[in-house]
């Protein structure tokens, strides 16, 4: 039966045994009384997009600092004016959100400031931009540069003779809170530009469906797409390591990725691991996953990742494919794109309009596409490292039971493990941090447990008449289409509809992929059902027929990568992965967007 | 009598005819057949309409059937026969434009006249020579042609026969072939056409008969193209009809045909809709086309595969670049071509109705993009993706 609102927040039960599951979350992200009549008048979904595993206590660190700073630069910055924020909320480990709308009655109000403000982004984008990867390249800097090693037995003479007073200790507690700062910073850059981008996308992009009513989506894409593309660089690298392996008759090395320390020694001294060494700084600091979880495995710590790409690649060169990327031919077919759609507009002055807004997404576009290997795989690779860091020291030290409890731990208790540890570093007596964390760390490991088995509900509350928030539509193919699909779902036949996020039809069988390690489950010609798709898995898409995913927009990171190496996709589609079992035979029809089950 | 017809004076027109059709006559008797590949723009006129856009289509390029024209000279040869005018000019005189039903036997009376008429010796020779060679290109003893009625009226551009004049589908032989060349000639004077001129008030012999006669497909589907999406008028689309057969079933909306919009310049398939498609226009054993019932395995399934309808389209958009306006296409699948060559247009016209609405701007005069943005922001998104 179809059913006009999703459950209550509070009506949901959760999973057994969870209880005291909020205490691994800051109290702010909880639904709770105080905020009651508010937070059950929203709409809220689970992006389960971005966070589609049960959140740890560091994981929810960064969606509560990523969504802050997408609403900081909607709601206080640019003053978008009908958005403000995306609220958000984390049920039973799972991440729900909320767009918030401007008043009506404000919006007016908000235009020029939005003119003003915005209009000094787009008018100087591209020093912005310059300037944009300055910043970063320094953040990544002064984040390796924190110090998380063991407090010595004495402090170096220098701190004496140097009258500066302060000490290790202080530098410990310093680094820390510089830290977050840091964190909190890499995420404020990472929005500083993608709203913004995205409005100026969405601008060409409500331009075309104005002059062609039936253009598909993807033919849009296509003609604001980079070519050359940072993101797809560290996959670009890797062929190049293949083919120099195979001309340096070190080819037969990677048969078994797995085996690391093996092929190391094989290609130690060849072409193809001088290449590794000039360009794993920094393009394989490459996450399998989206980078927002502990356990997203960086390219650059597990080589057997790329290795098993890299042998991939090796078994196409030495079958006489040409693995390159025919940049030119690409180059000549958006070329042409544009150049008929342009021709078959009716006037010189929608050309003249359609040449504009191109432009600017053309200048805007390579910050949105580019922005995620700068953010979500380069300097989140770096923070996990520094957070692996600091939780092995906290284990040498005797304050967490094993490197990996620090996660466990919300990042505000992590200041007091700190301090209970500087402090009776310098009273140099007993910490209390075993025995207090060590039982918090084991009952918040089994809630988790519990929590990452539950299936949450794909929405809550009460949905919009419209949804209008362009942000929601953009980037999580959230729309009202999708929503009331969503409400009718248990009418549905077994069939999907979603985006059509990347051309073509295909048949195969169904593989469901929750989690990055379970790509290596793929068999070639399978269809790939997943909540999302990270682009780290892009080198895996030559095995699979098609790709259908819960959530995701035209722009998410799927539908990019998907378009990029050709392969059908159906994005959000809300239920994929909960309707559909691995070894179902199903037809995805990219271009209509739709999901059909042909054989249980 | 009809007092509110134009004067319908033959005598005006004959000498006219006749010393036209003296000068071609006594010129070389090719100058009666114009091949489409080799028709000029110059030539329209004496080939009409329906054989111009054939002609005009293989100047373009555009892949259709072999074949030729006869031109109005033949035509206008038969009405120096001895007797016709007046015979015709009385029947004419009796109509009634309120009696239907008799004007359908006066009609009848009129086409039996003219066919009647012995075709001159210069047009039978001609003809005949030409179907031999359209034979052998075909490779083919007698192969199966259509003959088409290609109306021309001179200084009436707007004038529109569509549907008025007859079309005769797989006739073989060169006997054949003349008969119903006469028959075309005869259409001119079907009750509908006269009525027509009738009411348009033009002259009966401002108008002039050109016949084409051209290789039959045999098709596995066939249907129309329209340059843009019939449904709000987007020139980003070609919108299919096809189903199984001839095109006739499509034409004449015997059935519901599968239904596709593919776009222009991806050629995605944007649009498909299968539907049940219960009879076809089929070519049997026994040489001629009836009307069968589509076998159940086959009523559901889709006529077209996805590369031959991006070949249309492809042909579809061609065909409108070459025109310069959007158009109207008719085309078929051809069973006896290789997949990749196999469709082959059968006629390309004038959109009429998305064409000739007024052009709105929708960049509004606007060059300013902080503008645009705004608005894209504020007016909800949801009201543009309506494809």
């Amino acid at each position: 039966m179809a059913q006009s609102r999703f459950p209550s927040p509070f009506e949901i039960e959760g999973p057994e045994g969870v209880e005291g599951w909020e205490e691994l979350y800051p109290y702010s992200v909880s639904f709770g009384e105080n905020r009651r009549e508010y937070e059950d008048n929203r709409f809220w979904f689970w992006d389960s997009m971005h966070w589609g595993q049960a959140l740890t206590p560091w994981d929810s660190t960064f969606m509560e600092m990523a969504l802050a700073s997408l609403s900081q630069m909607n709601s206080r910055h640019y003053r978008i004016p009908p958005a403000d924020g995306v609220d958000f909320r984390v049920l039973y480990g799972y991440a729900y959100l909320s767009p918030v709308g401007v008043d009506p009655s404000n919006i007016e109000a908000r235009v020029p400031q939005f003119m003003e403000r915005a209009g000094h982004y787009f008018a100087n984008w591209g020093d912005l931009y310059d300037s944009w990867l300055g910043k970063i390249r320094e953040t990544i800097g002064e984040i390796e540069a924190l110090d998380f090693s063991p407090l010595p037995e004495m402090e170096d003479l220098e701190i004496i003779t140097g009258g500066t007073a302060l000490g290790s200790g202080y530098e410990l507690q310093k680094s820390y809170h510089h830290f977050k700062d840091l964190i909190f910073k890499t995420w404020q850059y990472h929005f500083e530009f993608l709203n913004l981008g995205y409005a100026a996308y969405l601008d060409f992009f409500g331009f075309c469906k104005e002059a062609f009513p039936s253009i598909p989506d993807l033919a849009i894409a296509k003609m604001v797409a980079g070519v050359e593309v940072d993101l797809f660089r560290p996959n670009e690298e890797l062929k190049v390591i293949a083919q120099k392996a195979v001309d340096g008759g070190v080819a037969r090395a990677f048969d078994n990725p797995d085996d690391v320390a093996g092929i190391q020694a094989a290609i130690a001294g060849s072409d193809a691991q001088a290449h590794w060494d000039s360009v794993a700084e920094p393009w394989f600091n490459f996450t399998s996953g989206n980078g927002f979880y502990h356990f997203d495995k960086i390219w650059k710590e597990n080589p057997e990742i790329p290795y098993a790409f890299v042998r991939d690649y090796i078994t196409k060169i030495e079958a006489g494919e040409d693995i390159a990327r025919p940049i030119e031919a690409i180059r000549a077919e958006r070329d042409r794109v544009v150049s008929e759609y342009r021709d078959l507009l009716d006037s010189d002055e929608d050309r003249e309009a359609f040449d504009g807004k191109l432009g600017l997404a053309g200048v805007v576009f390579p910050y949105v596409e580019n922005h995620n290997f700068y953010i979500e795989h380069w300097t989140m690779s770096i923070i996990w490292r520094k957070v692996k860091e600091l939780g092995a020291t906290c284990a040498k030290e005797g304050l967490l039971g094993d490197p990996g409890d620090i996660i466990y731990l919300r990042r505000d208790e992590v200041d007091e493990l700190l301090w209970d540890y500087y402090s009776n570093w310098a009273v140099n007596a007993p910490t209390a941090a075993a025995g207090h964390w060590g039982p918090i760390v084991e009952k918040r490991r089994a809630i988790h447990a519990k929590l990452s088995e539950w299936s949450p509900p794909k929405a809550l509350g009460e949905p919009p008449e419209v949804i209008t928030e362009p942000f929601t539509i953009m980037l999580w193919g959230i729309t009202s289409d999708s929503v009331s699909t969503w409400l009718g779902s248990e009418d549905d036949s077994g069939g999907l509809t979603g985006m059509a996020a990347s051309p073509g039809v295909a048949e195969g069988k169904v593989r469901i992929v929750r989690n990055p390690e379970d790509v290596g489950d793929l068999e070639d010609g399978e269809i790939m059902v997943a909540p999302i798709t990270a682009p780290s898995w892009a080198p895996a898409f030559p095995k699979i027929r098609a790709c259908v995913t819960d959530i995701g927009g035209m722009m998410s990171h799927a539908a990019i990568v998907c378009r990029e190496y050709g392969v059908p996709a159906v994005t959000g589609t809300g239920f994929a992965t909960a309707n559909l079992q691995t070894g179902q035979m199903i037809r995805v029809d990219g271009s209509s967007g739709t999901v059909t089950v042909l054989e249980e | 009598m009809c007092e509110a017809c134009p004067v319908i004076d033959w005598a005006e027109m004959l000498p006219t005819v006749r010393s036209f059709t003296a000068r071609r006559v006594d010129a070389v008797s090719d100058d009666l057949i114009v091949w489409y590949d080799r028709y000029e723009r110059s030539q329209k006129e004496l080939v009409g309409g329906k054989n111009a856009s054939l002609g005009e289509m293989m100047v373009a390029e555009l892949p259709v059937p072999p074949g030729f024209a006869l031109t109005i000279d033949a035509y206008h040869q038969i009405w120096s026969h001895e007797g016709l005018v007046d015979e015709v000019n009385e029947l004419l005189r009796s109509i009634d434009h309120d009696d239907f039903a008799a004007n359908i036997e006066t009609s009848n009376k009129i086409r039996a006249a003219i066919e009647a008429i012995e075709v001159p010796e210069s047009v039978v020779e001609a003809l005949t020579t030409a179907y031999a060679a359209l034979c052998d290109h075909c490779g083919v003893e007698d192969v199966p042609v259509a003959v088409r009625s290609s109306a021309t009226a001179e200084d009436l551009p707007d004038a529109s026969f569509a549907g008025q004049q007859d079309t005769f589908l797989w006739v073989t032989g060169i006997d054949d072939v003349i008969t119903k060349v006469r028959r075309c000639w005869s259409s001119l004077f079907t009750d509908r056409a006269i009525a027509y001129r009738h009411q348009m008030g033009y002259l009966h012999q401002a108008i002039s008969m050109s016949v084409g006669i051209q290789k039959m497909v045999d098709p596995t589907a066939s249907g129309v193209a329209f340059t843009l999406n019939p449904t709000n008028g987007d020139k980003s689309q070609v919108a299919i009809d096809a189903s199984w057969g001839l095109g006739e079933a499509v034409v004449s909306g015997e059935v519901t045909p599968d239904n596709y919009l593919v776009d222009k310049v991806i050629h995605e398939i944007v649009h498909r809709n299968v539907s049940t498609k219960t009879m076809e226009y089929r070519l049997t054993d026994g040489g001629t086309v009836e009307k069968l019932e589509v076998n159940a395995d086959r009523q559901n399934a889709a006529c077209m595969t996805d590369d031959e309808l991006k070949a249309v389209a492809i042909l579809a958009r061609k065909a409108e670049k070459h025109y310069g306006c959007p158009q109207d296409v008719e085309w078929a699948i051809d069973k006896h071509l290789p997949a990749g060559e196999n469709v082959v247009m059968l006629q390309s016209r004038p959109e009429t109705v998305w064409s000739q609405k007024p052009k709105s701007s929708i960049s509004k005069g606007g060059g300013d993009y902080m503008s645009s943005i705004v608005s894209t922001l504020v007016s909800p998104l949801h009201n543009k993706k309506n494809n």
